[in-house]
């Protein structure tokens, strides 16, 4: 006896099994997840909610830890130094972020034209950028000594009498800025001049049939194109000066006074130097909430300037 | 006298370094005892243990490392050292003992920073019933060769002796006799006329600064506190107030002010130790004041120019009293170790006789021991010369503590080296001070609670 199959029964019978809730993988995916899970936990999450909990206790080390509810938030916002610390980091910051990226920026279009020697010379910018920042900061050290700095030695070659550099309140900042852009500018460059490499050479031809000169052809072709490798640069840095300490604290650590004391030399001070582990713990958390704070500034004008490419 | 400084009342001790060090601590040919016992003492009975010691990075804790094989083949002990820069050291400390658990056995700590700390967290094991240990203790160790000024300093107010006070540094002044001379200027016998000598040998147009001391804040605590030193007082009284707001601690303010401001050199605001004894060592600064355990790199022709034409003076005379501030290293067994006999054996042998005479010897400092100074040969083969001894010495003789013996020294220094700065800036020194011991008091007084 044959059994006659039907086409459409044959077609019925191709089909793959629907899917059931029957075989759910998900318990064995967590387990693969759970090595991640735990160090996350371990190193990020405990360590902050630690912290948020240290920031409502008075402890100092060798002390046992009180609590004090928001009272160092209270005497933090009373505190002139904090409040200080807060103005220089900001200051710091804005000057450690535009002036790479404006210089940077410059020197990668440069970079980008052909020129002779031009290979070298690109190795011989990115170089302070490969050095040691506490090295680096000890030898600015020596050359801004207003006695016997080269640097002083050098302005009295061109008729311009000793400046006081990092030993003065007033000129302290910019000149940590001096040292900044020398060493992070190479950086910009690096991230500019990758985004220059790969912009199409279509727009430029068609920029030039329309009679369009070097100026409108920037403005209007490369600055737009590039700006999202600029963000880049921009995201990176504003971290990086955030965080600046080791530059700051060798050539000056916070001085002269506290001319120079950003929110992290504030925060070395309260930690490990008086040991108020409470009080420090106060500053971590609203240095926190102004970097999460900026961060999502820079990553929202980030993914704008991505459509707008 | 000895009886004063193994019993003494706590109102003695914060007095102590005056008097003890006046009474010529380190001059004084205290008992040099030739022993003939060391065949008797057992250095071996710990053979097998090994220690670990934590060490602040300087010259002197080269020399103990380099002792150590010496030490080893003594003793049978092996030790595991590592020296960390001061300020880490500082810190690495304070967070292993507050643990209860150190990792190390031995450490050192400046005693001008940690001493009180070091009580009240109860870092150290007393030494006293170590040092009276016939068995524990070689005879040749001699405790009674180390100064009374420096035993007294690094007692704590119980009378215990938890660490032993290796090395001492007195504030003095470092002059150029070359810049002396050219102007025909003699060495200040006052605290005031020091002002005068240095706007006298003042000579910006040349590059050359008639004074120079620290003005980088925190830094600056000691140079303003030793000159507080001549108005007869510390910055705080015996019985702990703070006396940084008086008349004295103004008049010692305004003559920092003026030395550094009217006669320094341009940017003093921010110097350090280091940028001092660089404008000083090439000639750059006629008066220097700071420790004596920063003279070695003077005479050394790599990297100074004016070898030989150093002049070592005893801080002059203040208008009420005559000191030289004083600072000092100590070394203690972790009252966490389960070494501790063995680790004391490691204490004896790196501040005995032979090895406290080597830092001397290798200008790595000024030792504890008075037994050192009397070394005639040591003196006599010196790079640094008879002038230097006798500073050294007539220091000792009238050294006194000049930081304050409280446990937040380190913000003490923050807080009043802030106001020093703002003074070298221009502010007024009266309302700068008094603005900072307002800052202060509660912190001091909450560290004395607690």
């Amino acid at each position: 006896m044959t059994t006659t199959i039907l086409p459409a029964e044959l077609a019925e019978r191709a089909q793959p099994a629907p899917f059931t809730h029957s075989a759910d993988f998900t318990p064995r995916y967590w387990l693969f997840a759970a090595p991640a899970v735990l160090v996350v936990a371990g190193v990020i999450v405990f360590p902050w909610l630690f912290t948020l909990y240290m920031s409502t206790q008075d402890w100092k080390i060798g002390g046992g830890p009180e609590f004090v509810g928001l009272q160092n938030f209270a005497e933090l916002f009373r505190d002139t130094r904090f409040i200080e610390s807060m103005g220089h980091t900001l200051y710091f910051t804005v000057l450690a972020v535009v002036l790479p990226i404006l210089f940077g920026t410059a020197a990668a279009l440069v970079f980008h034209r052909e020129f002779p020697f031009r290979g070298v010379l690109r190795t011989v910018f990115v170089m302070p950028m490969m050095a040691t920042p506490v090295a680096v900061a000890l030898v600015w050290t020596m050359m801004f000594h207003p006695q016997l700095g080269v640097l002083n030695y050098l302005l009295s070659l061109v008729g311009i009498g000793p400046q006081n550099w990092v030993y003065s309140p007033d000129t302290v900042i910019p000149t940590l800025i001096l040292v900044e852009v020398w060493h992070w500018t190479p950086l910009v460059m690096l991230i500019v001049l990758g985004g220059l490499a790969g912009l199409p050479r279509e727009p430029y031809e068609s920029a030039l049939i329309d009679g369009a000169n070097d100026w409108h052809m920037f403005r209007h072709i490369t600055l737009p194109l590039v700006w999202p490798f600029i963000m880049v640069a921009i995201v990176i840095r504003t971290i990086d000066a955030l965080k600046a300490f080791d530059t700051i604290f060798v050539i000056t650590q916070g001085g002269p006074g506290t001319a120079s004391e950003t929110l992290n030399i504030f925060l070395y001070l309260q930690a490990f130097q008086f040991y108020k582990i409470g009080y420090a713990s106060a500053v971590v958390v609203i240095f926190f909430v102004i970097v999460i704070m900026l961060s999502l500034l820079l990553l929202y004008a980030r993914q704008k300037s991505k459509w707008n490419a | 006298m000895s009886e004063t400084i193994l019993k003494p009342t706590r109102r003695a001790l914060l007095r102590g370094a005056t008097a003890l060090g006046a009474a010529g601590a380190i001059g004084s040919p205290l008992v040099l005892r030739e022993s003939h016992a060391q065949a008797a003492f057992n250095w071996k009975r710990f053979s097998g243990t090994t220690i670990d010691v934590l060490l602040v990075k300087n010259p002197r804790s080269d020399l103990m490392q380099a002792a150590e094989k010496e030490f080893t083949e003594l003793t049978g002990i092996k030790v595991s050292s590592e020296q960390v820069p001061e300020q880490q050291q500082r810190q690495k400390a304070v967070i292993e003992f507050a643990s209860g658990k150190p990792s190390f056995d031995v450490s050192g700590i400046s005693l001008h920073v940690q001493k009180r700390m070091a009580a009240k967290g109860k870092w150290f094991e007393d030494l006293t019933p170590f040092i009276k240990d016939a068995s524990l203790t070689a005879p040749e160790f001699d405790f009674a060769d180390f100064g009374a000024g420096p035993v007294a300093y690094a007692r704590q107010a119980d009378g215990s002796l938890d660490t032993i006070p290796f090395f001492v540094d007195y504030w003095m002044v470092y002059y150029n006799k070359e810049l002396f001379a050219a102007k025909g200027v003699e060495y200040p016998k006052t605290m005031d006329e020091m002002a005068t000598v240095a706007a006298k040998l003042h000579d910006p147009a040349k590059g050359i600064a008639g004074f120079v001391s620290r003005g980088l804040k925190n830094a600056n605590v000691p140079v303003w506190a030793s000159l507080l030193l001549g108005q007869g007082i510390e910055t705080t009284s015996t019985e702990g107030k703070l006396q940084t707001d008086t008349p004295e601690a103004v008049w010692a303010g305004e003559l920092y002010k003026k030395l550094n401001k009217d006669s320094g050199p341009a940017g003093q605001v921010g110097f350090n130790w280091n940028e001092c004894q660089t404008s000083f060592m090439q000639g750059r600064a006629a008066m220097w004041l700071d420790g004596i355990g920063f003279a070695t790199p003077l005479e050394d022709p790599s990297k100074s120019r004016i070898v030989g034409k150093v002049g070592y003076g005893i801080t002059p005379p203040g208008p009420k009293a005559h000191h030289a501030g004083m600072f000092a290293d100590g070394m203690g067994i972790s009252r966490g170790s389960q070494k501790k006999q063995a680790a004391w054996l490691y204490l004896q042998f790196v501040t005995n006789k032979a090895n406290q005479l080597a830092m001397l010897k290798a200008g790595a400092g000024a030792p504890g021991r008075a037994s050192a100074y009397l070394d005639t040969n040591t003196i006599a083969q010196s790079k640094f010369g008879k002038q230097y001894f006798d500073c050294l010495l007539g220091s000792a003789k009238v050294a006194r503590a000049a930081l304050p013996q409280i446990v937040p020294v380190t913000e003490f220094r923050d807080v009043f080296g802030v106001a020093l700065t703002n003074a070298l800036g221009g502010a007024d020194v009266a309302a700068e001070l008094k603005k900072a011991t307002e800052t202060f008091a509660p912190v001091l007084v909450k560290s004395e609670q607690g």
